[in-house]
């Protein structure tokens, strides 16, 4: 895992003082809400219903044990002891006082964490595959190039005022776990035909009420000019994107008006030009980090042999763990979906144990995925059952990783001032509807997702399932999305057409289900079998 | 015009400053004002005989200028490159990384506020190479 050095600690603590003095010139009155509004933003601090929500970032999604563990504590000692993973790989508190917010991240400096730009119209925490350095199936560890990208991005003095905020995701897998194709700007770590590494941009994706699936930029960018191609980017972003319409200023919508093949001049004319300029960081640098991100001591010669008798276990080790790239080790989901329960949520009591297990059981480590659930990436298999005893002691065993019930939704009307209708409620019903009737499992994957309007927080685009909240003449009501998917086979859901009560949305989803269980051929998907059938016959079930 | 309140070179230009849509046919003007619209490139060609480009921030929450400004120091422009408008406190450090060697805020700043602002960050991450700072990673490597 990277280690801050003196310069990396100097920088986080000089926000924290300068967040002090802000929030203490707000108090005393001297700033504004309206100026304080973006600087807090840039520190992670929302203002939503009831209370001020804290965003902390977790970059690229990985933690150590002991940063998990001021994570358990902060909720307890600063929230309602509770912290909400959220769809970019980060941790909410949702009932934080604007007075106490300066000494949480100072608490959070003392463990290298920060809330550093994770809101705000500027480069947002850049998120990564939650498999990273354990999969087998990745080129190379993509995190050493989101660090860089983090120390590039953190408080560039030219990109703090962006038209719209601006989300970066590296991954270095054909797998794409992370959703990269709809980030601001996606990077693939790829190797060309001569062997060598570098990186393919794609740009201007995203959901909010215009998704689009970023299309592909450069498919090459070499390793020494990375920095460099990102400024170019940005700087014809910065120069060109909306300002006069908050719901056109994302880079999806200049790449979409000007063309891909426009823009694209454009930040070629302008990489030219920075190339003069120096401001790429050496590789030896890029190699420093790296040096951090070494394997971790992993056993050699370990068996891969597993009992599996015990029939829970069994199933919870069938749905929520996969390959690891070293013999006898596996990748194990904490599904943070118990049936009924809120996605995401977890008890400070919960954070504390994962955190215990991750220093027990996964050399330190853990990581927050953008499904809202946590990963022990390096795990025995031979502890395998231990584990999971303690995550079922702990309420954390439910084997449900990408079922119907492993649901990603915002929060919706409990909190958010955007939204049209509630997500959570919802997403507990679904949950407890297809756990008793025992459909779940049969279902296989199916991944379902609830966003409580339009800007889409609970990426409802990408669901083979996708639920989006709509205001009907001050009622709650639910529109249904079929055949979205975030993978490689990147897709955008369609709407089936009018939408339900939040009962009728339960009754529709499952029916269309049920035309699933009886429709599928020899190993299809949920979404392979309707993009085989198409929408029709799902719509005949559903409104027929 | 608004004189500036901080000033980084010896002293302040005193030519108005016309818009960059007047500057075309005022071919003797030495000072020019540019908003976010306009595209700072436009200027490159008449570099060396400009004493003053005042680039204006009618919104802070508007980030078009640093890139502006920036631009013109990436050029070689010399002369004094002013920030106006709508510029808090909080804006003072970023404005230096891009550039700007005067500041002519719209509301005078409080001056001990303005003292720590400029100097919140004992180092930087990036290269703006125009502000001089060497980033972090040149001081790792011995750079
Ligand atoms: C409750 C307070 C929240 C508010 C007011 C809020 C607001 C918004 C808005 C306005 C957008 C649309 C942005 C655009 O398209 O330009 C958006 C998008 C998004 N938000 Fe939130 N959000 C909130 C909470 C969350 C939470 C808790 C998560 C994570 C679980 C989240 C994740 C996202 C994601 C992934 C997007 C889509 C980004 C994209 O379009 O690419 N938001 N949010
Ligand atoms: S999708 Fe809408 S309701 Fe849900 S969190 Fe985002 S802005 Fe709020």
């Amino acid at each position: 895992m990277y280690a801050y050095d003196k310069y990396d600690q100097a920088m986080v603590d000089a926000r924290v003082a300068e967040f002090r003095d802000q929030t203490r010139r707000r108090i005393e009155g001297s700033l504004s809400e309206e100026k304080f509004r973006p600087l807090r933003l840039q520190n992670g601090l929302y203002l939503q219903l009831h209370a001020y929500m804290l965003r902390v970032a977790v970059p690229y999604g990985t933690l150590s044990s002991a940063q998990m563990h001021v994570l358990g504590d902060i909720a307890d000692k600063y929230d309602r002891g509770y912290g909400h993973f959220t769809t970019r790989q980060n941790i909410q508190y949702n009932w934080i006082k604007l007075d106490e917010t300066p000494d949480i991240l100072a608490e959070l400096a003392k463990v290298e964490m920060h809330a550093i730009q994770t809101s705000g119209n500027c480069i947002r925490n850049i998120s990564s595959d939650q498999y990273a350095g354990a999969s087998p199936e990745e080129l190379i560890d993509p995190r050493p190039y989101a660090e860089l990208m983090r120390q590039w991005s953190s408080f560039h003095p030219e990109f703090l005022a962006l038209p719209r905020k601006f989300k970066i995701c590296v991954i270095a897998s054909e797998t794409d776990r992370a959703a990269m194709r709809l980030h601001d700007i996606g990077i693939r770590i790829v190797k060309n035909d001569a062997g060598e590494i570098g990186a393919s941009f794609y740009v201007g994706g995203g959901m909010g009420r215009t998704p689009f699936i970023a299309p592909l930029l450069n498919a090459f960018v070499p390793l020494d000019q990375l920095i460099t191609y990102a400024e170019a980017a940005l700087r014809v972003y910065n120069r060109y994107g909306r300002r006069d319409n908050k719901y056109k200023a994302r880079i999806k919508i200049l790449v979409h008006e000007l063309g891909l093949e426009e823009y694209k001049r454009q930040v070629e004319e302008e990489f030219a030009h920075l190339q003069s300029q120096d401001i790429e960081p050496p590789l030896a640098e890029l190699e420093r980090i790296k040096a951090h991100f070494a394997d971790p001591a992993f056993e050699a010669g370990l068996s891969d042999d597993l009992d599996l008798s015990n029939p829970g276990f069994a199933r919870w080790v069938r749905a929520n763990t996969a390959p690891h790239k070293v013999p006898g080790y596996a990748i194990a989901t904490i599904s943070l979906k118990p049936a009924g329960g809120i996605p995401g949520d977890a008890s400070a009591d919960q954070i504390r144990e994962m955190a215990a297990l991750a220093k027990a059981y996964s050399l330190d480590e853990l990581r927050v995925t953008h499904a809202q659930n946590i990963v022990l990436p390096h795990v025995k298999k031979a502890d395998l059952f231990a584990l999971w005893q303690r995550l079922d002691a702990a309420g954390l065993a439910t084997a449900n990783l990408d079922a119907i019930t492993d649901i990603i939704a915002c929060p919706g009307l409990d909190y958010c001032s955007l939204a049209n209708a509630r997500s959570i409620p919802l997403a507990q019903k679904i949950s407890s509807r297809f756990t008793d009737n025992g459909k779940e499992e049969a279902l296989g994957e199916l991944k379902l997702k609830i966003s409580g309007c339009i800007n889409a927080c609970g990426h409802h685009h990408a669901g083979h399932i996708g639920i989006l909240g709509v205001d009907r003449k001050g009622v709650e009501n639910y529109q249904l999305l079929l055949g979205g998917s975030e993978g490689a086979d990147t897709s955008l859901g369609q709407i089936t057409g009018p939408g339900f009560s939040e009962d009728g949305v339960v009754d529709a989803i499952d029916r269309v289900t049920d035309l699933y269980l009886n429709q599928r051929e020899e190993g299809e998907r949920f979404l392979d079998t309707y993009r085989r059938l198409g929408m029709a016959p799902f719509k005949e079930v559903i409104y027929g | 015009m608004a004189d500036p309140q901080f000033l980084f070179r010896d002293e302040a230009a005193s030519a108005p400053a016309v818009p960059l849509s007047a500057f075309g046919e005022d071919t003797n003007a030495t000072a020019v004002r540019i908003e976010p619209a306009d595209d700072a490139r436009a200027l490159l060609p008449h570099l060396d005989r400009l004493s003053l480009v005042e680039v204006s921030f009618p919104a802070f929450t508007d980030g078009r200028g640093f890139s502006s400004a920036r631009i013109l120091r990436e050029a070689g422009y010399t002369g004094e490159l002013r920030a106006t408008g709508d510029i808090g406190v909080d804006m003072l450090t970023h404005l230096r990384r891009v550039g700007f060697d005067a500041i002519a805020p719209a509301t005078q700043l409080d001056a001990a506020e303005a003292e720590t602002a400029f100097n919140t960050w004992p180092e930087v991450y990036q290269a703006t190479v125009v502000d001089g700072r060497k980033p972090i990673w040149a001081l790792r490597h011995g750079l």
